[in-house]
């Protein structure tokens, strides 16, 4: 049994604010470590087992500066989100608020994230 | 639009897992936070890098960090304990992240046998990772 619900397409035309934004960036990022995750290990059963390069093609991939500071923006964001939902559904009565909190995680996201990303873009940059 | 069937009151697999995506969702919070006080504890403050103290948080195995500063695996890391935090990180890591795929893919999907080869492709997939894991944290 499916949902009936608009998650394709017709769905961007549901103008659902920050809590929707929320919902389907918690939705890219899942996608995005599950894919992640799955390289990696692909990458090195490959490289530890098999012995062959295509391995370390993937490992110079994701360990690049441009792959960790996007899986790094949705790892942060799955997190907090997470959280966010977490608490929410154990206590229904702050749902009521559900947009303040949405813009209370974007302001808890914001600072780590810009801080963090501006480290791993200057350390890459010095050692280049 | 045609009308919504009520989902089923009662231990259903769909509650199950919405329960279990909270609840691994807080044992990998707890296992986070005692992976990553462990490594400062055990020298991560002075001696690993940023990767190395990931490596040590989410896979505290020797062939995953070979290319690490670990300062001692034998002494500090390579034990039971550790070996127990890696199963149960690799557990929930690995059921909620499939479960989530479901999920996900479950929405984009009516057919029903195509539902059936995604269902059972993902289980395949989730099998085959806790397997290699098992094996892997095993065969220090």
């Amino acid at each position: 049994m499916t949902l009936k619900r608009n998650v394709g397409l017709r769905g961007i035309k549901y103008r659902g604010g920050g809590p929707m934004l929320a919902w389907i960036l918690h939705r890219i990022g899942g996608v995005a470590m599950v894919i992640f995750v799955g390289m990696h290990i692909l990458a090195s059963f490959s490289q530890y087992q098999l012995g062959n390069e295509l391995g370390s093609a993937f490992n110079v991939f994701y360990e690049s500066v441009y792959f960790q500071v996007v899986i790094y923006f949705f790892v942060l964001f799955h997190i907090i989100n997470g959280a966010r939902i977490v608490i929410l559904d154990t206590w229904p009565r702050f749902l009521e608020y559900q947009r303040e909190i949405t813009w209370l995680e974007w302001l808890i996201f914001i600072p780590l994230y810009i801080t963090t990303a501006f480290l791993m873009i200057r350390s890459a940059l010095v050692a280049a | 639009m045609t009308t919504k069937v009520a989902p089923r009151v009662g231990l259903s697999f769909e509650y199950i897992m919405w329960v279990f995506t909270r609840i691994s969702a807080l044992a990998l919070f707890l296992l986070s936070i005692i992976g990553i006080a462990s490594a400062f504890y055990l020298g991560a403050r002075t001696q690993m890098d940023v990767g190395t103290l990931l490596r040590w948080t989410f896979f505290p195995n020797s062939y995953h960090v070979v290319n690490s500063e670990i300062p001692d695996i034998d002494l500090g890391w390579a034990n039971a304990f550790w070996q127990v935090i890696q199963m149960l990180i690799v557990f929930f890591a690995a059921t909620h992240g499939m479960n989530g795929l479901r999920v996900v893919v479950e929405d984009y999907i009516s057919h029903s046998w195509w539902l059936v080869f995604w269902r059972g492709l993902i289980f395949l997939i989730w099998l085959f990772m806790l397997i290699v894991a098992v094996f892997v944290i095993l065969t220090v």
